[in-house]
């Protein structure tokens, strides 16, 4: 077993990890935090996507230990108490989910992309979109609740 | 999956990379880990030392020298696609990284692990060699041999380098000329159905075929046509002339066949444009 020592949403965590662990399952299992889903397993969905020194990656395809000493943003991170965060309420607002099960990766997909471009047009949205699957195909309105924030001055933590 | 139980070392330098290379002969070198973790998911690869060189700042870099361009093999496929420096003096490597994966895959995969995983589907390793670049390789003893893209890939994720030695620098010409990388794909995020990089060079034309054999292909009877005076849709005829495309879900080979003609039609005609 090795350490592994992360700041995960604002807080110092460490644990005692196979090297094969995967960081998705370090968050979920060690430090309990299941807003991030394991979907295909093979780095084609999104919906494990946390953000890693603040950008978007894919946790199903990275090893805990590459994570280490590194800081880690989660779903979970995202609200600031009872007040969620402007992507969770334009998501909430729009419609931009159905099932539920793609969102925590659209939207920290989404967070990583207005970070690095806050006034994207649609097509830009979509195509920042193209690592994340939704299988509601509840695109339009996923793009929609991007595409209120993208502009307003509202986004990032 | 997880991958089966391995030894993990974090390099905390080019030498101490070689160090933990040469005391384990299962060893394997992991940048990215975007191509080797789904490997070792699957079982296809099995290393019992993962040596970690991903945060060797050293490796990460992009300078003009001279009349190339150094990059870093460690530099990510963001930062290629991001470069001021690529987009104006090598805009295809720019252009060319800014479609590999999807942006997730992007802030994680480096331009070294891509040339080293020689994945004849793969983007960056088919304009490498429709480019003219050279590789640097170093070998433990610290010393280092220069290898032309067009001769390190030999087969099937294989190429011209030894597990004791690292992919440490990626050099290619500062190019004015006109070119063109095109890829089809059935989803965004998908690797080439079929992929041409076609680049103006003093000596004509290169054109390089992704996905249509073991290796990228230089497509040679094209370029020969070319330089006959034939017409770019006359000369593409011959794109699949001496490929062997596989076949797969998504297209049996003689779809793809006759997808390079299309494709290489096109990429000529953009980089000539």
């Amino acid at each position: 077993m090795t350490r592994v020592t992360v700041t995960v949403n604002g807080e110092p965590r460490d644990a005692d990890v196979e090297p094969r662990t995967l960081l998705v399952y370090l968050i979920r299992d060690n430090f309990k935090l299941t807003g991030t889903n394991v979907g295909c397993d093979t780095s084609s969905c999104g919906s494990c996507t946390v953000l890693l020194d603040g950008e978007s990656v894919k946790s199903c395809t990275l090893l805990a230990l590459q994570a280490d000493g590194r800081t880690i943003t989660t779903i979970e991170g995202l609200a600031d108490g009872d007040v969620l965060h402007p992507l969770q309420d334009s998501f909430h607002r729009n419609h931009g989910l159905q099932c539920g099960f793609c969102t925590p990766g659209m939207i920290m997909a989404a967070e990583s992309f207005l970070r690095e471009n806050p006034t994207p047009t649609e097509e830009e949205i979509r195509e920042a979109l193209e690592g994340n699957l939704c299988r509601c195909t509840g695109y339009e309105n996923i793009v929609k609740s991007i595409a209120d924030v993208a502009g307003s001055g509202r986004s990032s933590v | 999956m997880i991958p089966a139980a391995f030894d993990y070392v974090r390099a905390r330098s080019v030498e101490h990379a070689f160090e933990a290379l040469a005391a384990d002969e299962d060893s394997k070198l992991l940048a990215g880990g975007h191509s080797l973790i789904p490997l070792m998911k699957l079982r296809f690869a099995r290393p019992s030392v993962l040596v970690d060189i991903g945060r060797l700042e050293e490796l990460s870099y992009i300078r003009e020298q001279g009349g190339y361009i150094a990059i870093g093999a460690l530099t990510r496929h963001h930062g290629l696609a991001t470069s001021p420096v690529l987009q104006r003096d090598c805009p295809i490597v720019a252009d060319a990284a800014s479609t590999i994966g999807d942006p997730q895959v992007r802030h994680v995969g480096t331009i070294g692990g891509s040339i080293a995983h020689a994945d004849p589907a793969s983007d960056l390793p088919t304009v490498m060699v429709a480019l003219g670049a050279t590789f640097v390789i170093r070998g433990a003893g610290g010393d280092e041999r220069l290898v032309e893209a067009g001769e390190f890939f030999q087969g099937l994720f294989t190429a011209d380098l030894a597990p004791t030695e690292i992919l440490t620098e990626i050099r290619v010409p500062v190019t004015s000329a006109g070119w063109s990388f095109i890829k089809f794909t059935r989803r965004a995020q998908d690797w080439a159905l079929v992929g041409v990089a076609a680049v103006a060079r003093a000596d004509g034309v290169a054109i390089v075929l992704a996905n249509m054999g073991q290796t990228p292909i230089r497509a040679r009877a094209v370029e020969a046509r070319l330089a006959e005076g034939d017409a770019p849709a006359r000369a593409a005829a011959q794109a699949d002339h001496d490929t062997a495309p596989p076949s797969d879900a998504f297209g049996d080979a003689s779809y793809r066949r006759e997808l390079a003609k299309v494709l290489v039609a096109r990429a000529v005609t953009e980089a000539l444009s």
